[in-house]
């Protein structure tokens, strides 16, 4: 199976036409809506040989305004070896997505450390805490409005490098 | 028998009882037995495991945030700190996804040194993980014996570049230098003499019949289950899937050499054992066939916007001059994109999701880490099982602390 057969297969399960590309390297990205995620990875996973979940984590797109957070998924064909990456955009008021781990067993401490750095909330998951981090810690580090350096250093003058 | 329950919170817990005098044990975070810093709480009832939670993040160090403000180059070190057994493959990793956004072609040669130097990297990782599975149970000699060999594999890295444990070694686009005279004495010596050394350790634990009762159905798990955790590497192969990313999608030119890939059946720790055994068999044939076919050519691609020019040609060429400048400074161009590339690590499948908006740092990079991920596998294999077989299952799986908490 290659990406456009199995974009096929994604463009006839999916009622609405998903919004894809085939990235510069070779992998099939998918686009779709937090609602139609269980369904489209269920079906990938049980008629389409989609077995294996590589990878979940998200992106902080600050000035994308309504669709500031994205969380990515990694699926890998084992047996065809192809891979594809579903993406699930979504806004800063409202961070729900279903969670995989009905589906995948592992995708707990995944979703867990996604959710520890970006607070996205995975619904339904068995145990959604920080896994990285301290319990204590009131915010998601992740995120890009905490830069890496404490901005109120005055001892550090880069004018022209420093960044 | 027992009886393994999941409750809703995921969780493992087993029904089987001896006293029902039940004690709980602090494993760790800081016990000898865990090889590395990371906590797990056990319900135990006299040695039964009832259950396991893991707590871990002791030395996160938020390699993914401070990857956000370094420029392409700045990064490899931080990836040396993610398994720090077998540092090379991560560096070389990175390299290969910074190439690939790049869009950079690599002589033929950069790729069989790479091949090398990983496959050096992988048998310093398997001989750690097996000779402290011997350590574990109890037969601490061969374990003496093999970080000697380890430690001439770490003399080899320090030809290449300099460093040993955390090696930075190679540059995006290539090596900073070509494998010199002392190198290849060394690393002939080297596989001269440690198979020999090698096939000795084997003898001491492969077919002991102490070892194998001891660690024979210690921590199985079957392969439908490890591919539902998404096990990858060593851990996988013993529960006999037979998928490696240096097969299934080869990189480096892995698909000009002739190995194998050995799987077990069980999945249990005498499988994973083995599984490392053979597959330091194979790295070892990996790497005769890669210095027997080793092409001629340049040590580095031709990409003087990535590749840092000769010292001496910085003080003579105004090109030059300006490259150097702009690569210390921080300031190469990589073009707008988004990949995910993955290398056979040590441990398993080692992916970088990588994000550029053609700034000079990523704008997002993830590693995609094989302990973070099997980890979470260790309640279900633990419960059930007496103490001295969790502590094995934990060597086993080779799970090394930087790469667990990035």
């Amino acid at each position: 199976m290659n990406n456009e057969t199995l974009l096929m297969a994604i463009d006839t399960y999916m009622v609405k036409t998903t919004c894809s590309n085939v990235d510069a390297y070779g992998m099939l990205n998918v686009n779709i809506n937090h609602t139609e995620l269980l369904g489209l990875i269920e079906e990938l996973k049980t008629k389409h040989g989609f077995i294996y979940l590589t990878d979940i984590c998200a992106s902080h797109y600050p000035e994308k305004k309504g669709i500031e957070f994205e969380v990515v998924y990694h699926l890998h064909n084992l047996v065809g070896n192809q891979r594809v990456r579903i993406k699930v955009a979504l806004p800063e008021s409202n961070l729900d997505i279903p969670t995989l781990t009905g589906l995948f067993v592992g995708a707990n401490w995944m979703e867990r450390e996604t959710f520890d750095f970006y607070g996205i909330n995975f619904t339904g998951h068995p145990d959604l805490r920080r896994i990285l981090n301290m319990d204590d810690m009131d915010y998601h580090p992740l995120r890009k409005q905490y830069a890496l350096e404490d901005e109120t250093r005055t001892d550090k003058n880069d004018t022209f490098f420093g960044r | 028998m027992s009886e393994l329950i999941i409750k809703n919170t995921g969780q493992m817990i087993s029904t089987e009882t001896i006293d029902g005098d039940i004690a709980t044990l602090n494993l760790g975070p800081t016990h000898p037995a865990t090889h590395g810093i990371f906590q797990n709480i056990l319900k135990v009832d006299g040695e039964r495991i009832l259950s396991a939670e893991p707590t871990i993040g002791y030395i996160h160090r938020a390699f993914e945030k401070l990857a956000e403000r370094r420029p392409y180059n700045q990064i490899t070190p931080i990836t040396d700190r993610l398994n720090y057994c077998s540092s090379p493959i991560n560096n070389i990793g990175w390299h290969l996804t910074v190439e690939k956004l790049a869009g950079i072609e690599v002589p033929k040669r950069v790729d069989y040194m790479r091949v090398i130097v990983m496959e050096l990297a992988r048998i310093a990782d398997h001989l750690v993980c097996n000779s402290v599975i011997g350590v574990d149970t109890g037969a601490l000699t061969g374990f003496t014996y093999m970080f000697q060999e380890r430690e001439k594999i770490y003399e080899l890295y320090e030809e290449i570049c300099g460093a040993r444990l955390t090696t930075n070694l190679g540059r995006i686009g290539g090596f900073e230098r070509d494998f010199n005279d002392i190198f290849h004495a060394k690393l002939n010596k080297f596989l001269k003499e440690f198979p020999v050394n090698f096939e000795e350790f084997d003898k001491l634990l492969t077919r002991n019949r102490i070892f194998m009762d001891r660690v024979i159905g210690a921590g199985p798990i079957t392969g439908e289950r490890a591919l539902e955790y998404s096990f990858s590497g060593p851990n996988l192969r013993a529960a006999g899937v037979d998928y490696d990313v240096r097969v299934m999608n080869p990189y480096c030119s892995y698909q000009d050499f002739d190995f194998d890939i050995p799987v077990g059946k069980d999945g249990d720790t005498y499988d994973r054992f083995v599984v490392r055994q053979d597959e330091i068999r194979q790295s070892l044939r990996i790497i005769r066939q890669a210095l027997e076919k080793m092409p001629k050519g340049d040590f580095h691609a031709n990409v003087p916007e990535l590749y840092l020019p000769p010292k001496e040609e910085v003080y003579r060429s105004m090109e030059s001059l300006i490259y150097h400048f702009k690569i210390v400074m921080g300031e190469t161009t990589i073009p707008a994109g988004e990949v995910y590339y993955s290398v056979e690590g040590g441990n398993g499948e080692l992916g970088y999701y990588l994000v550029s908006d053609g700034g000079r740092t990523p704008y997002r990079l993830h590693f995609r880490r094989p302990c973070f991920i099997y980890y979470q596998a260790f309640p279900e294999m633990a419960v059930g099982s007496v103490l001295s077989d969790a502590i094995l299952t934990m060597s086993s799986m080779n799970v090394i602390a930087g790469e667990l908490d990035a």
